[in-house]
């Protein structure tokens, strides 16, 4: 059970770095960035290639593939979307889902479809006292993992409620028109929101490629849309509510896991079959049931 | 009016804004000299709230100027016009809800300066300084307007009266010249527009501010005003002390006529 536990705060924390810029984005532009999975695959490729090429130490590679994908996620909010800040919303949207093809295609043609190795950074080995003493099996990688997303959260949270770019951050996703006309440089905001993210969901991108020891450039699809999932299932718009949704996504997706459904037969349903579907289902149940999320402010649409 | 060199703070110069077909604003000039209080009156869909967008940057201009101490405002995005000192209040009450009444403060305070994320984050000794500073700013106005109780309560949690008050310390912590009410006294009773009238007097001499100020209510208009412009149907029809216009026949005919006020 506790195994179990640790597997799915591992997942959890995964989908919680990529939900985070998905919530921030959609507060202060009420879009979903649906190329943010893809900002999550370039992220990994970064620190693939910062720790497979370059050989740098793994700490500097989540670094570069921060800094990485920050600057993609600048690149992208510069060049596709803020064209279309007055354009209608749909525009917008429709534009996400174009950037995510072209980077996943563009990944396709320069990298080729097949997944790469991942170099193991960490070491993948049990932490042996802890296994010999609770029995729980919990590997060196998890712990970097959880310690280093831990530490990011904090570092988010510290910049969101302290420093003015984070308060600012908050006033826009209040009310952008009110922002700007207490001399808030939205655009600026905006931009720095789309870094911020961006630089999580990157480092997010390395550490499931270390955990997984693969990267391929359609990896961002269903992590990238599980942590959509769990943003909605927190509440779209709200940083602890993406925190919170990853982790129950986490709990979910490693409870569905270790199930095996027996239909028919012929008709046998493993866990990871499950998975899928049960995270989908998730989606639809929140949407149908409490749309604003467990910690979202339900229904105030602005105008 | 009367001199060359432009003593008004802020001068509209034959302002027209349009949507579509729809003139809103139409060549509508006006001087606040430092230190006035102007007020803009006339019926629903005048222009009014319009006026106050055009000044801060959110609607363009078809055709004119604004200039503010003879700065062209013109083509200034909103952030821009309000770091140059203009502040507005919102007829329908606009707070940042979710943020506390000090982050709503400190939100308006921030701008101007770069955003000092590594000195946050290395909590260096001037950051700390100017963040004490920004502090105390806050609750001083929070004081002033006797909202220094309410500091650490989310802004949406305040009831109606406080908020509106809260609205017009939001606008004074951006630090501006020009102060632009819309309403502020929508949905007071007369013993809290007394107390704001009182307030808003104060403020002009305290911040040395010049205010532009919309407003229904006849009492608040006639006992604060330097001089009242009279807007119908985007032009101005009367301009003149609230005793001239008061007793304007234009004006009682488009505004003051109305059985309603």
């Amino acid at each position: 059970m506790s195994q179990q536990l640790i597997n799915a705060i591992s997942l959890g924390a995964v989908y919680a770095l990529i939900a985070l810029g998905y919530t921030m984005v959609y507060g202060v532009l009420r879009l979903i960035n649906f190329a943010h999975g893809e900002v999550f695959m370039v992220g990994s490729f970064i620190g693939l290639a910062a720790l497979s090429v370059f050989h740098l130490p793994f700490a500097l590679a989540v670094l570069v593939a921060m800094v990485g994908a920050a600057l993609l996620g600048a690149v992208i909010e510069r060049g596709a979307y803020r064209p279309l800040r007055s354009a209608p919303r749909l525009a917008a949207l429709i534009t996400a889902i174009g950037v995510s093809l072209l980077l996943q295609n563009l990944g396709m043609l320069i990298l080729g479809a097949a997944p790469r190795a991942y170099p193991p950074a960490i070491d993948p080995a049990p932490i042996a006292w802890l296994e010999e003493r609770a029995g729980v099996v919990v590997t060196r990688q998890q712990v970097v993992i959880l310690a280093a997303t831990a530490a990011i959260l904090a570092g988010l949270s510290l910049i969101v409620s302290r420093t003015k770019i984070g308060k600012a951050m908050r006033a826009v996703s209040e009310d952008r028109q009110a922002a700007q006309l207490m001399g808030i440089n939205v655009d600026r905001v905006i931009a720095f929101t789309f870094c911020l993210g961006s630089a999580i969901a990157g480092a997010g991108g390395v550490f499931y490629g270390v955990y997984y020891g693969t990267a391929d450039p359609l990896m961002g699809l269903m992590p990238g849309i599980k942590a959509f999932v769990a943003a909605v299932l927190g509440g779209i718009g709200s940083v602890p509510g993406a925190m919170l949704g990853a982790l129950l996504m986490g709990l979910v997706e490693t409870g569905v896991s270790s199930v095996t459904l027996r239909v028919s037969p012929s008709l046998v349903l493993t866990g990871s079959t499950l998975r899928d579907a049960v995270a989908f289902a998730v989606l639809i149940a929140i949407l149908l049931l409490r749309p604003a999320g467990l910690l979202g402010r339900p229904g105030r649409e602005k105008v | 009016m009367d001199s060359v060199s432009d003593p008004a703070l802020l001068t509209l110069e034959s302002c027209t804004v349009s949507f579509g077909g729809l003139i809103a604003v139409d060549e509508l000039s006006l001087q606040v000299r430092p230190g006035e209080l102007v007020s803009l009156i006339g019926p629903n869909g005048a222009g009014k709230t319009t006026v106050f967008n055009a000044i801060t940057g959110v609607y363009p201009l078809a055709r004119g100027d604004i200039r503010l101490e003879g700065t062209p405002l013109g083509g200034l995005p909103p952030h821009r016009v309000a770091r140059l000192g203009v502040a507005r209040t919102f007829q329908n009450i606009r707070l940042f809800r979710g943020l506390t009444v000090l982050d709503n403060l400190r939100a308006a305070m921030h701008h101007g300066s770069d955003y000092d994320l590594l000195r946050a984050a290395l909590r260096s000794r001037r950051w700390a300084a100017t963040e004490a500073r920004l502090q105390a700013k806050a609750r001083e106005l929070l004081g002033l307007f006797e909202l220094e109780g309410r500091a650490e309560e989310p802004a949406g949690s305040l009831p109606y009266g406080e908020q509106r008050r809260l609205e017009i310390v939001r606008a004074l912590a951006t630090g501006p010249r020009l102060l632009l009410l819309d309403e502020p006294a929508a949905g007071m009773n007369p013993a809290e527009t007394q107390r704001l009238m009182d307030l808003i007097r104060s403020l002009i001499e305290r911040f040395s501010l010049t205010i532009l100020l919309i407003e229904h209510d006849m009492r608040l208009v006639m006992g604060v005003s330097d001089r009242v412009v009279v807007l119908n149907h985007g032009r101005e029809i009367a301009a003149g002390t609230p005793q001239q216009i008061a007793g304007d026949p234009a004006v009682i005919e488009a505004y003051l006529g109305e059985p309603t006020h």
